[in-house]
């Protein structure tokens, strides 16, 4: 499994393009739920962590691992929850449906 | 491909297009919360197809683990105050990196200390170690500054800039000598060092105010020290992942510092807070025009449009809920409350968006800058909370001022500005703010939280 190749730098640079194009689209009112949101998702190194702590290769390197998995887990489990503790708070006035279009002159 | 990896395989698939589609999610707020339950879901499907691993043959120290960083994770989800959301998202950074710097340590040492180490695999290493690391401190910094352990002023001594340069200059300078030769632990283990000197050092000359662009770009670093994760162990997902974290982190630094009008090397290296006296222009022989709650209420129960600017100062009062409450009241008599919001306002991107959520405000009311700016000379009442350097006019009219052509709210376009601010101590920045001379600037000062309940209380009354 180990070892790197050219058709992992492409992987990389094709999710930074993916990543760019969509990222770039996130309104301004939602960047701190992004921020917590890729926190959460680049917490996703626990899947390194895991294997490191299993596979015995040794008391340092699974002390590591323990570690490591601990850190990357507080990010997976507290990242995802408050980013939707966030994500929940943000609502629509809809109290009057048919209003004008958000910044056209407000609603009078 | 035996069916075991054909699983990991797939499992590994499904989770980075939840992923994806979570992110994607984020640019529509109404699906949001919908889409990053499906990019959680990813992560359990990445972690359950992760633990049928054949390499993993025990598995007591990985339930501990998940045990310990769950109990750790869930109150800090769950529990920390919207207020102190910028030191919780700069910690983050510190654990996500930390997991990353650790998995590349051990895989150095596991690999008989470089010695089964090929020169490509090093390069990931190297990547791995050195952005972790300096994410670890930087974000510990960041932290440090944000809960306010450290002084979130500047803090600076002659040569800083050469002696950060020089810490950064050597740790590249021993990667470039594992590049050539990778069994070298001592180099490996010093670099780290070096690494992790370097992000504190970095960090600690920045102030308050910069934290934005830090924010991100330590978000960025972190991302990059998972990605290179991938590489070093050769996993996809985490390729993937660590790319989408890079690049949000990237594109919210351009953000940042363009909001500002600094590149990131002034940002890192500029210092930002020593108060330059020499170039802004003196205020002197100006006077204030100071308010009482009582007029300020009148002016805002009359009003037909009122644009609340919130900044900092607003989230250091905890005073969004009174905000809401104060405009609950002023579109009871009939005027429209809109919020303006500077890309830089607070100390982390979207600062003020959330703490205006938290407080029941729709979000279709929470308009950035330049969606905006036109609408201020239509506004009746301007109502600055605790917002200084981005609605100073110096930023449009003095050269020699430090913020010189930062993009600002047009506050000073409304009819009436009424700005709550608790003295006449120069923002952080230490720049005089002329808006707060202007003839139709009143200054309301006081604590930001009292001054709204008594402006509700008059409100109510009239």
């Amino acid at each position: 499994m180990h070892g790197t190749s050219f058709l992992e730098l492409y992987v990389f640079v094709l999710a930074g393009f993916v990543g760019f194009f969509t990222i770039t689209r996130v309104p301004a009112l939602l960047h701190t739920p992004l921020m917590s949101a890729t926190n959460a998702i680049s917490a996703i190194s626990l899947v390194g962590s895991l294997v490191l702590a299993g596979a015995d290769r040794g008391p340092l390197p699974t002390l590591l691992g323990f570690v490591a998995v601990t850190s990357a887990t507080i990010n997976v489990v507290g990242g995802f929850i408050i980013t939707d503790r966030m994500l929940k708070m943000f609502k629509r006035a809809d109290r009057r449906p048919a209003s004008a279009p958000p910044g056209a002159g407000g609603k009078k | 491909m035996s069916p075991r990896t054909l699983v990991i395989e797939a499992a590994y698939v499904l989770s980075s297009i939840l992923f994806i589609l979570g992110l994607r999610s984020l640019t529509v707020p109404d699906r949001a919360r919908r889409g990053m339950q499906l990019a959680a879901l990813g992560m359990l499907v990445a972690i359950v197809g992760t633990l049928v691993n054949r390499e993993i043959v025990r598995y007591d120290w990985i339930l501990a683990g998940l045990a310990l960083g769950a109990a750790i994770g869930y109150p800090l989800g769950v529990y920390v105050p919207m207020t102190a959301m910028p030191q919780r998202i700069a910690i983050s950074h510190m654990f996500g990196a930390v997991a990353a710097t650790l998995v590349g340590l051990a895989e150095y040492y596991a690999l008989g200390q470089g010695a089964e180490v090929s020169r490509i695999q090093m390069a990931a290493l190297g990547f791995e170690v050195l952005f972790g690391a300096l994410t670890i401190t930087g974000s510990f910094m960041a932290f440090g500054k944000l809960q306010e352990i450290l002084p979130s002023r500047p803090v600076t001594f002659p040569g800083q800039n050469v002696v950060s340069l020089g810490l950064f200059a050597a740790a590249v300078a021993l990667f470039a000598w594992l590049l050539l030769e990778p069994a070298n632990p001592r180099a490996f283990y010093a670099m780290v060092a070096l690494s992790l000197l370097f992000g504190a050092s970095l960090v600690l000359p920045i102030g308050g105010a910069d934290m934005p662009v830090v924010i991100s770009l330590l978000n960025s670093y972190a991302g990059l020290a998972s990605s290179a994760t991938g590489f070093a162990i050769g996993n996809n997902v985490l390729i993937i992942a660590g790319a989408l974290d890079g690049a949000s982190g990237f594109i919210l630094s351009i953000i940042m510092s363009r909001a500002m009008n600094r590149s990131f090397t002034n940002v890192l290296f500029g210092a930002f807070g020593t108060p330059s006296k020499a170039s802004a222009r003196t205020t002197q022989g100006l006077t204030v025009h100071a308010i009482t709650p009582e007029d300020a209420a009148i002016q805002l129960a009359f009003a037909r449009l009122v644009i609340v600017v919130p900044g900092y100062g607003m989230a250091v009062a905890q005073a969004q809920h009174q905000v809401r409450e104060l405009a609950t009241l002023i579109e009871r008599n009939g005027g429209t409350v809109l919020y303006a919001i500077h890309p830089v306002a607070g100390r982390m991107p979207g600062h003020m968006n959330v703490l205006l959520a938290e407080a029941d405000v729709p979000y279709d009311k929470l308009k950035e800058m330049d969606e905006i700016n036109d609408e201020f000379k239509n506004a009746d009442v301007a109502l600055v909370i605790g917002a200084n350097d981005v609605v100073n006019p110096a930023a449009r009219s003095d050269k020699s001022s430090p913020i010189y052509g930062m993009p600002i709210l047009n506050v000073d376009q409304a009819k009436q500005v009424i700005v709550l601010k608790r003295s006449m101590n120069p923002g952080f920045a230490g720049i005089e703010n002329e808006l707060f001379y202007g003839p139709n600037t009143a200054m309301l000062f006081g604590d930001a939280k009292a001054s709204l309940s008594k402006l509700v209380q008059e409100v109510k009354g009239s």
